[in-house]
Protein backbone atom coordinates (compact mmCIF):
# COMPACT_ATOMS: atom_id res chain seq x y z
CA UNK A 1 0.00 0.00 0.00
CA UNK A 2 1.36 3.28 -1.07
CA UNK A 3 -0.09 6.03 0.86
CA UNK A 4 1.84 8.76 -0.62
CA UNK A 5 1.13 7.93 -4.00
CA UNK A 6 0.77 9.96 -6.81
CA UNK A 7 -0.78 9.38 -9.16
CA UNK A 8 -4.57 10.31 -9.99
CA UNK A 9 -7.26 7.43 -9.71
CA UNK A 10 -10.23 7.35 -12.39
CA UNK A 11 -12.23 9.36 -10.14
CA UNK A 12 -9.70 11.71 -9.34
CA UNK A 13 -9.57 12.31 -13.15
CA UNK A 14 -13.07 12.38 -13.61
CA UNK A 15 -13.35 15.53 -11.27
CA UNK A 16 -10.57 17.30 -12.34
CA UNK A 17 -12.07 16.96 -16.11
CA UNK A 18 -15.35 18.33 -14.18
CA UNK A 19 -13.53 21.46 -12.45
CA UNK A 20 -11.82 22.34 -15.64
CA UNK A 21 -15.28 22.33 -17.69
CA UNK A 22 -17.18 24.43 -14.79
CA UNK A 23 -14.34 26.78 -14.77
CA UNK A 24 -14.62 26.87 -18.75
CA UNK A 25 -18.34 27.48 -18.26
CA UNK A 26 -17.24 30.34 -15.35
CA UNK A 27 -15.30 32.12 -17.65
CA UNK A 28 -17.72 31.91 -20.45
CA UNK A 29 -20.31 33.37 -18.61
CA UNK A 30 -17.91 35.61 -16.97
CA UNK A 31 -17.62 37.61 -20.67
CA UNK A 32 -20.95 37.54 -21.52
CA UNK A 33 -21.69 40.01 -18.48
CA UNK A 34 -18.72 42.12 -19.49
CA UNK A 35 -20.38 41.81 -22.85
CA UNK A 36 -23.50 42.55 -21.77
CA UNK A 37 -21.90 45.84 -20.29
CA UNK A 38 -20.58 47.20 -23.45
CA UNK A 39 -23.31 46.24 -25.48
CA UNK A 40 -25.64 48.16 -23.10
CA UNK A 41 -23.01 51.25 -22.65
CA UNK A 42 -22.40 51.44 -26.03
CA UNK A 43 -25.88 50.57 -27.63
CA UNK A 44 -23.93 47.72 -30.03
CA UNK A 45 -26.60 45.19 -32.07
CA UNK A 46 -23.61 42.94 -33.09
CA UNK A 47 -22.26 42.72 -29.66
CA UNK A 48 -25.59 41.60 -28.45
CA UNK A 49 -26.59 39.46 -30.94
CA UNK A 50 -22.93 37.72 -30.24
CA UNK A 51 -24.11 37.28 -26.53
CA UNK A 52 -27.31 35.38 -28.11
CA UNK A 53 -25.61 33.39 -30.34
CA UNK A 54 -22.98 32.48 -27.20
CA UNK A 55 -25.81 31.63 -24.73
CA UNK A 56 -26.99 28.72 -26.49
CA UNK A 57 -23.36 27.44 -25.25
CA UNK A 58 -23.87 28.28 -22.24
CA UNK A 59 -27.08 26.36 -21.80
CA UNK A 60 -25.49 23.41 -23.63
CA UNK A 61 -22.24 23.24 -21.22
CA UNK A 62 -24.86 23.20 -18.30
CA UNK A 63 -26.42 20.21 -19.52
CA UNK A 64 -23.57 18.45 -20.13
CA UNK A 65 -21.82 19.11 -16.97
CA UNK A 66 -25.14 18.07 -15.13
CA UNK A 67 -24.97 15.03 -16.52
CA UNK A 68 -21.60 14.17 -15.91
CA UNK A 69 -22.26 14.56 -12.69
CA UNK A 70 -24.90 12.36 -12.66
CA UNK A 71 -22.35 9.91 -14.42
CA UNK A 72 -20.16 10.36 -11.86
CA UNK A 73 -22.51 9.90 -8.90
CA UNK A 74 -24.04 6.87 -10.52
CA UNK A 75 -20.13 5.17 -11.50
CA UNK A 76 -18.14 6.32 -9.09
CA UNK A 77 -20.05 6.96 -5.91
CA UNK A 78 -18.31 9.88 -4.67
CA UNK A 79 -18.02 10.46 -0.95
CA UNK A 80 -16.39 13.67 1.50
CA UNK A 81 -15.01 16.35 -0.76
CA UNK A 82 -15.40 14.27 -3.63
CA UNK A 83 -19.19 14.42 -3.77
CA UNK A 84 -19.42 17.70 -1.91
CA UNK A 85 -17.52 18.73 -4.85
CA UNK A 86 -20.19 16.98 -7.44
CA UNK A 87 -23.17 18.18 -5.07
CA UNK A 88 -21.39 21.74 -5.90
CA UNK A 89 -21.07 21.48 -9.61
CA UNK A 90 -24.72 20.48 -10.09
CA UNK A 91 -26.16 23.61 -8.45
CA UNK A 92 -23.46 26.18 -9.53
CA UNK A 93 -24.12 25.57 -12.95
CA UNK A 94 -27.63 26.17 -12.58
CA UNK A 95 -26.42 29.45 -11.05
CA UNK A 96 -24.26 30.03 -14.05
CA UNK A 97 -26.79 29.27 -17.00
CA UNK A 98 -28.87 32.11 -15.08
CA UNK A 99 -26.17 34.37 -14.91
CA UNK A 100 -25.88 33.68 -18.23
CA UNK A 101 -29.67 34.46 -18.71
CA UNK A 102 -29.34 37.77 -17.64
CA UNK A 103 -26.56 38.65 -19.09
CA UNK A 104 -28.65 37.78 -22.42
CA UNK A 105 -31.53 39.49 -21.43
CA UNK A 106 -30.00 42.87 -20.19
CA UNK A 107 -28.71 43.12 -24.09
CA UNK A 108 -31.68 41.50 -25.82
CA UNK A 109 -33.20 45.29 -24.62
CA UNK A 110 -30.64 46.65 -27.35
CA UNK A 111 -30.88 43.65 -29.87
CA UNK A 112 -34.30 44.25 -29.79
CA UNK A 113 -34.62 47.93 -30.34
CA UNK A 114 -36.23 48.85 -27.06
CA UNK A 115 -33.16 51.00 -25.99
CA UNK A 116 -32.20 53.02 -28.81
CA UNK A 117 -31.73 56.64 -27.70
CA UNK A 118 -28.62 57.04 -25.49
CA UNK A 119 -30.62 57.40 -21.80
CA UNK A 120 -30.52 60.79 -19.62
CA UNK A 121 -26.77 60.58 -17.99
CA UNK A 122 -28.36 62.51 -15.39
CA UNK A 123 -30.25 59.66 -14.62
CA UNK A 124 -27.94 57.06 -14.56
CA UNK A 125 -25.60 58.93 -12.40
CA UNK A 126 -28.76 58.99 -9.89
CA UNK A 127 -29.29 55.21 -9.69
CA UNK A 128 -25.25 55.15 -9.97
CA UNK A 129 -26.01 52.47 -13.01
CA UNK A 130 -22.13 51.77 -13.61
CA UNK A 131 -21.57 50.68 -9.81
CA UNK A 132 -24.46 48.58 -9.65
CA UNK A 133 -23.24 47.03 -12.91
CA UNK A 134 -19.38 46.58 -11.76
CA UNK A 135 -20.08 45.40 -8.06
CA UNK A 136 -22.44 42.47 -10.05
CA UNK A 137 -19.28 42.01 -12.18
CA UNK A 138 -17.03 41.96 -9.47
CA UNK A 139 -19.05 39.56 -7.28
CA UNK A 140 -19.33 37.24 -9.97
CA UNK A 141 -15.91 37.49 -10.54
CA UNK A 142 -14.72 37.39 -6.81
CA UNK A 143 -17.57 33.77 -6.32
CA UNK A 144 -15.49 32.12 -9.75
CA UNK A 145 -12.10 32.97 -8.30
CA UNK A 146 -13.18 31.62 -4.95
CA UNK A 147 -14.55 28.32 -6.40
CA UNK A 148 -11.27 28.32 -8.70
CA UNK A 149 -8.54 28.75 -6.02
CA UNK A 150 -11.15 27.10 -3.20
CA UNK A 151 -10.66 30.42 -1.17
CA UNK A 152 -13.44 30.51 0.79
CA UNK A 153 -12.14 33.97 1.78
CA UNK A 154 -12.81 35.29 -1.59
CA UNK A 155 -16.21 34.08 -1.22
CA UNK A 156 -17.06 35.23 1.62
CA UNK A 157 -16.12 38.69 0.64
CA UNK A 158 -18.98 37.81 -2.15
CA UNK A 159 -21.31 38.70 0.79
CA UNK A 160 -20.10 41.52 1.74
CA UNK A 161 -19.90 42.89 -1.63
CA UNK A 162 -23.70 41.44 -2.22
CA UNK A 163 -25.38 43.80 0.78
CA UNK A 164 -23.71 46.85 -0.96
CA UNK A 165 -24.92 45.73 -4.17
CA UNK A 166 -28.43 45.35 -2.23
CA UNK A 167 -28.36 48.83 -0.78
CA UNK A 168 -27.54 50.50 -4.55
CA UNK A 169 -30.68 48.76 -5.83
CA UNK A 170 -32.67 49.97 -3.57
CA UNK A 171 -31.79 53.07 -3.81
CA UNK A 172 -31.77 52.91 -7.52
CA UNK A 173 -35.82 51.81 -7.61
CA UNK A 174 -36.60 54.63 -5.48
CA UNK A 175 -34.85 56.84 -7.63
CA UNK A 176 -36.50 55.60 -10.67
CA UNK A 177 -39.85 55.45 -9.04
CA UNK A 178 -39.27 59.06 -8.29
CA UNK A 179 -38.50 59.68 -11.90
CA UNK A 180 -41.31 58.04 -13.29
CA UNK A 181 -43.68 60.46 -10.82
CA UNK A 182 -41.72 63.36 -12.86
CA UNK A 183 -39.36 64.40 -10.04
CA UNK A 184 -35.82 65.30 -11.24
CA UNK A 185 -33.60 63.47 -12.09
CA UNK A 186 -34.34 62.19 -15.94
CA UNK A 187 -37.82 63.31 -15.92
CA UNK A 188 -36.80 63.61 -20.06
CA UNK A 189 -37.32 59.75 -20.33
CA UNK A 190 -40.20 57.89 -21.18
CA UNK A 191 -41.67 55.70 -18.83
CA UNK A 192 -40.91 52.82 -21.09
CA UNK A 193 -37.14 53.54 -20.72
CA UNK A 194 -37.32 53.76 -16.77
CA UNK A 195 -38.92 50.49 -16.57
CA UNK A 196 -36.14 48.73 -19.34
CA UNK A 197 -33.93 49.98 -16.33
CA UNK A 198 -36.20 49.27 -13.74
CA UNK A 199 -35.66 45.56 -15.02
CA UNK A 200 -32.29 45.54 -15.76
CA UNK A 201 -30.90 46.93 -12.40
CA UNK A 202 -33.59 44.37 -10.94
CA UNK A 203 -31.65 41.56 -13.02
CA UNK A 204 -28.78 43.17 -12.14
CA UNK A 205 -29.00 42.29 -8.67
CA UNK A 206 -30.08 38.80 -9.20
CA UNK A 207 -27.10 38.24 -10.85
CA UNK A 208 -25.04 39.42 -7.56
CA UNK A 209 -27.14 36.95 -5.48
CA UNK A 210 -26.44 34.08 -8.07
CA UNK A 211 -23.05 35.21 -7.35
CA UNK A 212 -23.48 34.71 -3.86
CA UNK A 213 -25.13 31.28 -4.32
CA UNK A 214 -21.68 30.30 -6.06
CA UNK A 215 -20.14 31.46 -3.10
CA UNK A 216 -21.91 29.78 -0.81
CA UNK A 217 -21.42 26.38 -3.10
CA UNK A 218 -17.79 26.89 -2.79
CA UNK A 219 -17.67 26.95 0.91
CA UNK A 220 -19.47 23.95 0.99
CA UNK A 221 -17.27 22.42 -1.27
CA UNK A 222 -13.98 23.31 0.43
CA UNK A 223 -15.22 23.61 4.35
CA UNK A 224 -18.80 21.52 4.36
CA UNK A 225 -20.46 23.87 5.54
CA UNK A 226 -23.97 25.07 4.39
CA UNK A 227 -24.19 28.76 4.87
CA UNK A 228 -27.72 28.85 2.80
CA UNK A 229 -30.63 30.50 4.94
CA UNK A 230 -28.13 31.13 7.86
CA UNK A 231 -29.46 34.38 8.91
CA UNK A 232 -32.95 33.25 9.62
CA UNK A 233 -31.46 30.54 11.49
CA UNK A 234 -29.77 32.98 13.61
CA UNK A 235 -32.87 35.31 14.15
CA UNK A 236 -35.03 32.37 15.24
CA UNK A 237 -33.06 31.60 17.63
CA UNK B 1 -1.44 11.52 18.61
CA UNK B 2 -0.25 8.29 16.93
CA UNK B 3 2.74 8.76 14.02
CA UNK B 4 3.17 5.71 11.78
CA UNK B 5 5.42 3.29 12.26
CA UNK B 6 6.31 2.81 8.96
CA UNK B 7 8.56 5.41 7.64
CA UNK B 8 7.39 5.57 4.12
CA UNK B 9 3.68 6.43 5.66
CA UNK B 10 3.73 9.51 6.96
CA UNK B 11 0.17 10.19 8.75
CA UNK B 12 -0.30 11.33 12.17
CA UNK B 13 -3.93 10.82 13.86
CA UNK B 14 -5.63 11.27 16.86
CA UNK B 15 -4.98 8.12 19.00
CA UNK B 16 -7.87 8.44 20.79
CA UNK B 17 -10.98 9.73 18.59
CA UNK B 18 -13.51 8.08 20.46
CA UNK B 19 -12.46 9.57 23.83
CA UNK B 20 -12.57 12.91 22.67
CA UNK B 21 -16.08 13.77 21.30
CA UNK B 22 -18.97 14.72 23.52
CA UNK B 23 -20.95 11.95 21.66
CA UNK B 24 -18.64 9.48 22.71
CA UNK B 25 -18.76 10.15 26.57
CA UNK B 26 -22.38 9.72 25.88
CA UNK B 27 -21.96 6.08 23.96
CA UNK B 28 -19.34 5.48 26.84
CA UNK B 29 -22.27 5.56 29.36
CA UNK B 30 -24.80 3.60 27.24
CA UNK B 31 -22.46 1.27 26.05
CA UNK B 32 -23.12 -2.50 25.04
CA UNK B 33 -19.33 -3.02 23.84
CA UNK B 34 -16.53 -1.01 25.00
CA UNK B 35 -13.22 -1.45 24.73
CA UNK B 36 -10.11 -0.10 26.68
CA UNK B 37 -7.00 0.78 25.71
CA UNK B 38 -6.62 -2.69 23.57
CA UNK B 39 -3.61 -3.62 22.13
CA UNK B 40 -3.23 -6.57 20.13
CA UNK B 41 0.04 -8.93 19.49
CA UNK B 42 0.41 -11.75 16.91
CA UNK B 43 4.30 -12.90 17.94
CA UNK B 44 6.13 -9.18 17.75
CA UNK B 45 3.63 -7.70 15.35
CA UNK B 46 1.90 -4.76 17.05
CA UNK B 47 -1.59 -4.90 14.98
CA UNK B 48 -4.49 -3.08 17.44
CA UNK B 49 -2.41 -0.40 19.03
CA UNK B 50 -4.68 1.65 22.01
CA UNK B 51 -7.92 0.99 20.43
CA UNK B 52 -10.79 3.23 22.92
CA UNK B 53 -14.63 2.20 21.61
CA UNK B 54 -18.13 2.69 23.13
CA UNK B 55 -21.00 0.71 20.84
CA UNK B 56 -23.95 1.81 21.82
CA UNK B 57 -26.97 -1.06 22.21
CA UNK B 58 -29.25 -1.42 18.95
CA UNK B 59 -26.86 -0.18 16.30
CA UNK B 60 -25.29 -1.09 13.77
CA UNK B 61 -21.33 -0.20 14.04
CA UNK B 62 -19.31 -0.59 10.75
CA UNK B 63 -15.81 -1.38 10.90
CA UNK B 64 -13.94 -0.17 7.62
CA UNK B 65 -10.26 0.10 6.77
CA UNK B 66 -7.69 -1.25 4.06
CA UNK B 67 -6.73 -5.17 4.58
CA UNK B 68 -4.33 -5.64 6.89
CA UNK B 69 -5.25 -3.15 9.11
CA UNK B 70 -6.96 -4.65 11.99
CA UNK B 71 -10.48 -4.73 11.45
CA UNK B 72 -11.15 -8.08 11.95
CA UNK B 73 -8.87 -8.73 14.87
CA UNK B 74 -10.49 -5.99 16.47
CA UNK B 75 -14.38 -7.92 15.90
CA UNK B 76 -12.88 -10.77 17.01
CA UNK B 77 -11.62 -9.43 20.20
CA UNK B 78 -15.90 -9.81 21.22
CA UNK B 79 -16.22 -13.16 21.01
CA UNK B 80 -12.39 -14.44 22.22
CA UNK B 81 -11.79 -15.90 18.55
CA UNK B 82 -8.95 -14.84 18.40
CA UNK B 83 -7.84 -17.05 21.52
CA UNK B 84 -6.82 -19.90 18.89
CA UNK B 85 -4.73 -18.20 17.39
CA UNK B 86 -0.77 -19.16 19.26
CA UNK B 87 0.54 -16.42 19.19
CA UNK B 88 -1.71 -13.85 20.01
CA UNK B 89 -1.30 -11.64 22.65
CA UNK B 90 -3.98 -8.75 24.29
CA UNK B 91 -3.75 -6.23 26.75
CA UNK B 92 -6.19 -3.78 27.76
CA UNK B 93 -9.96 -4.13 28.70
CA UNK B 94 -12.84 -5.58 26.07
CA UNK B 95 -16.55 -5.47 27.92
CA UNK B 96 -19.79 -6.41 27.28
CA UNK B 97 -22.43 -4.56 29.20
CA UNK B 98 -19.47 -3.48 31.25
CA UNK B 99 -17.79 -7.35 32.11
CA UNK B 100 -14.41 -7.30 31.22
CA UNK B 101 -15.01 -10.55 29.17
CA UNK B 102 -11.40 -11.62 29.00
CA UNK B 103 -11.78 -11.95 32.84
CA UNK B 104 -10.78 -15.39 34.24
CA UNK B 105 -13.85 -15.84 34.86
CA UNK B 106 -15.82 -15.67 32.19
CA UNK B 107 -16.88 -18.55 30.54
CA UNK B 108 -16.20 -18.59 26.77
CA UNK B 109 -19.03 -20.80 25.59
CA UNK B 110 -21.67 -18.38 27.88
CA UNK B 111 -19.85 -15.50 26.30
CA UNK B 112 -20.34 -16.88 22.63
CA UNK B 113 -23.90 -17.81 23.52
CA UNK B 114 -24.07 -14.27 24.00
CA UNK B 115 -22.24 -12.87 20.78
CA UNK B 116 -23.49 -14.53 17.78
CA UNK B 117 -20.79 -14.49 14.77
CA UNK B 118 -21.10 -14.45 10.93
CA UNK B 119 -18.50 -15.00 8.81
CA UNK B 120 -17.79 -13.90 5.18
CA UNK B 121 -18.24 -17.71 3.52
CA UNK B 122 -21.57 -19.08 4.65
CA UNK B 123 -20.50 -22.33 6.76
CA UNK B 124 -23.49 -24.29 6.91
CA UNK B 125 -22.85 -27.64 8.75
CA UNK B 126 -23.69 -30.37 6.56
CA UNK B 127 -26.80 -31.22 8.27
CA UNK B 128 -30.62 -30.39 7.53
CA UNK B 129 -32.01 -26.77 7.43
CA UNK B 130 -33.48 -27.58 11.19
CA UNK B 131 -30.82 -29.33 12.34
CA UNK B 132 -28.07 -25.89 11.71
CA UNK B 133 -30.81 -23.73 13.32
CA UNK B 134 -31.16 -26.06 15.84
CA UNK B 135 -27.38 -26.64 16.66
CA UNK B 136 -26.61 -24.07 19.39
CA UNK B 137 -29.86 -25.13 21.36
CA UNK B 138 -29.31 -28.72 21.47
CA UNK B 139 -25.64 -28.11 22.46
CA UNK B 140 -27.01 -26.08 25.53
CA UNK B 141 -29.03 -29.68 26.19
CA UNK B 142 -32.49 -28.44 25.03
CA UNK B 143 -34.31 -31.51 23.31
CA UNK B 144 -37.88 -30.23 23.72
CA UNK B 145 -39.21 -30.61 20.49
CA UNK B 146 -41.76 -27.86 20.46
CA UNK B 147 -39.30 -25.62 21.92
CA UNK B 148 -36.97 -26.18 18.81
CA UNK B 149 -39.66 -26.08 16.73
CA UNK B 150 -40.55 -22.96 17.66
CA UNK B 151 -37.02 -21.31 17.95
CA UNK B 152 -35.77 -22.52 14.78
CA UNK B 153 -39.53 -20.94 13.20
CA UNK B 154 -38.72 -17.40 14.69
CA UNK B 155 -35.27 -17.27 13.81
CA UNK B 156 -35.71 -18.62 10.26
CA UNK B 157 -38.44 -15.53 10.21
CA UNK B 158 -35.87 -13.33 11.92
CA UNK B 159 -33.15 -13.79 9.15
CA UNK B 160 -36.11 -13.59 6.34
CA UNK B 161 -35.68 -17.13 5.09
CA UNK B 162 -38.51 -18.50 6.71
CA UNK B 163 -40.97 -18.09 3.84
CA UNK B 164 -38.22 -19.57 0.96
CA UNK B 165 -37.55 -22.73 3.52
CA UNK B 166 -40.16 -23.77 5.36
CA UNK B 167 -41.75 -26.63 3.61
CA UNK B 168 -38.20 -27.75 2.86
CA UNK B 169 -36.61 -27.85 6.72
CA UNK B 170 -35.55 -31.44 6.43
CA UNK B 171 -33.49 -31.01 3.56
CA UNK B 172 -30.11 -29.93 3.29
CA UNK B 173 -28.81 -26.69 4.48
CA UNK B 174 -25.75 -27.23 1.39
CA UNK B 175 -28.51 -27.21 -1.21
CA UNK B 176 -29.38 -23.75 -0.28
CA UNK B 177 -28.22 -21.20 -2.51
CA UNK B 178 -25.28 -18.09 -0.96
CA UNK B 179 -27.69 -16.07 -0.12
CA UNK B 180 -29.79 -18.09 1.45
CA UNK B 181 -27.02 -20.02 3.28
CA UNK B 182 -25.51 -16.70 5.02
CA UNK B 183 -29.10 -16.03 6.28
CA UNK B 184 -29.41 -19.40 7.49
CA UNK B 185 -26.34 -19.51 9.27
CA UNK B 186 -27.65 -16.12 10.72
CA UNK B 187 -30.60 -17.59 11.86
CA UNK B 188 -28.41 -20.34 13.27
CA UNK B 189 -26.47 -17.29 15.52
CA UNK B 190 -29.60 -15.51 16.28
CA UNK B 191 -31.38 -19.07 17.66
CA UNK B 192 -29.26 -18.58 20.92
CA UNK B 193 -30.51 -15.48 21.22
CA UNK B 194 -27.67 -13.45 21.47
CA UNK B 195 -27.56 -10.07 22.11
CA UNK B 196 -24.79 -8.92 20.02
CA UNK B 197 -24.15 -10.07 16.53
CA UNK B 198 -20.69 -9.77 14.62
CA UNK B 199 -20.38 -9.99 10.87
CA UNK B 200 -17.51 -10.74 9.16
CA UNK B 201 -17.84 -9.23 5.57
CA UNK B 202 -21.00 -10.85 5.74
CA UNK B 203 -22.19 -10.24 2.04
CA UNK B 204 -18.84 -10.10 0.20
CA UNK B 205 -18.81 -13.83 -1.61
CA UNK B 206 -22.94 -12.45 -2.38
CA UNK B 207 -24.59 -11.26 -5.29
CA UNK B 208 -25.96 -7.70 -5.40
CA UNK B 209 -29.66 -9.40 -4.87
CA UNK B 210 -28.54 -11.98 -1.98
CA UNK B 211 -26.33 -8.91 -0.57
CA UNK B 212 -29.59 -6.50 -0.84
CA UNK B 213 -31.22 -9.20 1.38
CA UNK B 214 -28.75 -9.34 3.81
CA UNK B 215 -28.69 -5.70 4.04
CA UNK B 216 -31.79 -4.85 4.81
CA UNK B 217 -31.98 -7.69 7.70
CA UNK B 218 -28.99 -6.16 9.31
CA UNK B 219 -31.11 -3.27 9.47
CA UNK B 220 -34.31 -5.09 10.82
CA UNK B 221 -32.10 -6.92 13.58
CA UNK B 222 -30.57 -3.46 15.22
CA UNK B 223 -34.22 -3.57 16.78
CA UNK B 224 -33.30 -6.54 18.78
CA UNK B 225 -29.45 -6.82 18.32
CA UNK B 226 -26.94 -4.71 18.67
CA UNK B 227 -24.54 -5.10 15.51
CA UNK B 228 -20.65 -5.08 14.44
CA UNK B 229 -20.14 -5.48 10.54
CA UNK B 230 -16.68 -5.51 9.06
CA UNK B 231 -16.85 -4.57 5.42
CA UNK B 232 -14.59 -3.98 2.11
CA UNK B 233 -17.93 -1.72 0.39
CA UNK B 234 -17.76 1.18 1.92
CA UNK B 235 -21.21 1.89 0.16
CA UNK B 236 -22.99 -1.03 2.21
CA UNK B 237 -21.03 0.39 5.37
CA UNK B 238 -23.01 3.41 4.31
CA UNK B 239 -26.36 1.86 3.89
CA UNK B 240 -26.27 -0.22 6.87
CA UNK B 241 -24.89 1.46 9.84
CA UNK B 242 -25.30 4.25 12.34
CA UNK B 243 -21.91 4.53 12.90
CA UNK B 244 -18.67 3.47 11.47
CA UNK B 245 -15.10 2.97 12.62
CA UNK B 246 -11.98 3.74 10.01
CA UNK B 247 -8.95 1.35 11.03
CA UNK B 248 -5.67 1.94 9.80
CA UNK B 249 -2.62 0.18 10.41
CA UNK B 250 -4.09 -1.31 14.15
CA UNK B 251 -5.24 2.42 15.08
CA UNK B 252 -8.79 3.58 14.93
CA UNK B 253 -7.98 6.80 12.88
CA UNK B 254 -11.95 8.27 13.28
CA UNK B 255 -15.25 6.65 14.87
CA UNK B 256 -18.39 8.64 14.24
CA UNK B 257 -21.93 9.24 12.96
CA UNK B 258 -21.76 7.38 9.80
CA UNK B 259 -23.38 10.27 7.58
CA UNK B 260 -21.14 12.25 9.50
CA UNK B 261 -17.94 10.19 8.21
CA UNK B 262 -18.84 9.99 4.35
CA UNK B 263 -19.55 13.10 3.64
CA UNK B 264 -17.52 15.19 6.32
CA UNK B 265 -14.60 13.08 7.99
CA UNK B 266 -12.70 14.77 10.45
CA UNK B 267 -9.39 13.10 9.66
CA UNK B 268 -7.35 13.74 6.45
CA UNK B 269 -6.37 9.88 6.44
CA UNK B 270 -10.27 8.68 6.38
CA UNK B 271 -11.40 11.45 4.13
CA UNK B 272 -7.97 9.73 1.44
CA UNK B 273 -9.42 5.97 2.41
CA UNK B 274 -12.92 6.69 1.46
CA UNK B 275 -12.40 8.48 -1.82
CA UNK B 276 -10.06 5.27 -2.85
CA UNK B 277 -6.94 7.94 -2.79
CA UNK B 278 -4.87 5.34 -1.23
CA UNK B 279 -4.87 1.51 -0.36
Amino acid sequence: MNFNQTAMTNIEKELHQLKEDIIGMMHLVQNQLTKSSKAFSQQSIPLSKEIHKVENRVNAMELGISKDCENIIALYNPVASDLRLVLAALKIVIYLERIGDHADKIARYVRKEQITDPIDPRLLDAIRFDAIFETAQEMVNDAIDGFINEDTGLARLVFVKDQNLNKLHVNAIKTLAKSGEGDDPGTSESLLTILYLFSIVNKLERVGDLAKNIAEETIFYVEAKVLKHYKKKKKKK
Amino acid sequence: MVQSADKNLNFQVNSNPDMDSKTSKKREQIAKLRSEKANVWYGNKHVIKNVNIAIEPNTVTAFIGPSGCGKSTFLRLFNRMNDYIDTFRMEGKILIDEEDIYDKKVRVEELRRKVGMVFQKPNPFPKSIFDNVAYGLKIQGIRNKSVLEETVERSLKQAALWEEVKDDLHKSALALSGGQQQRLCIARALAVEPSVVLMDEPASALDPIATSKIEELVVELKEKYTIVIVTHNMQQAGRVSDNTAFFYMGVLVEYDDTKKLFTNPSEELTERYITGRFG
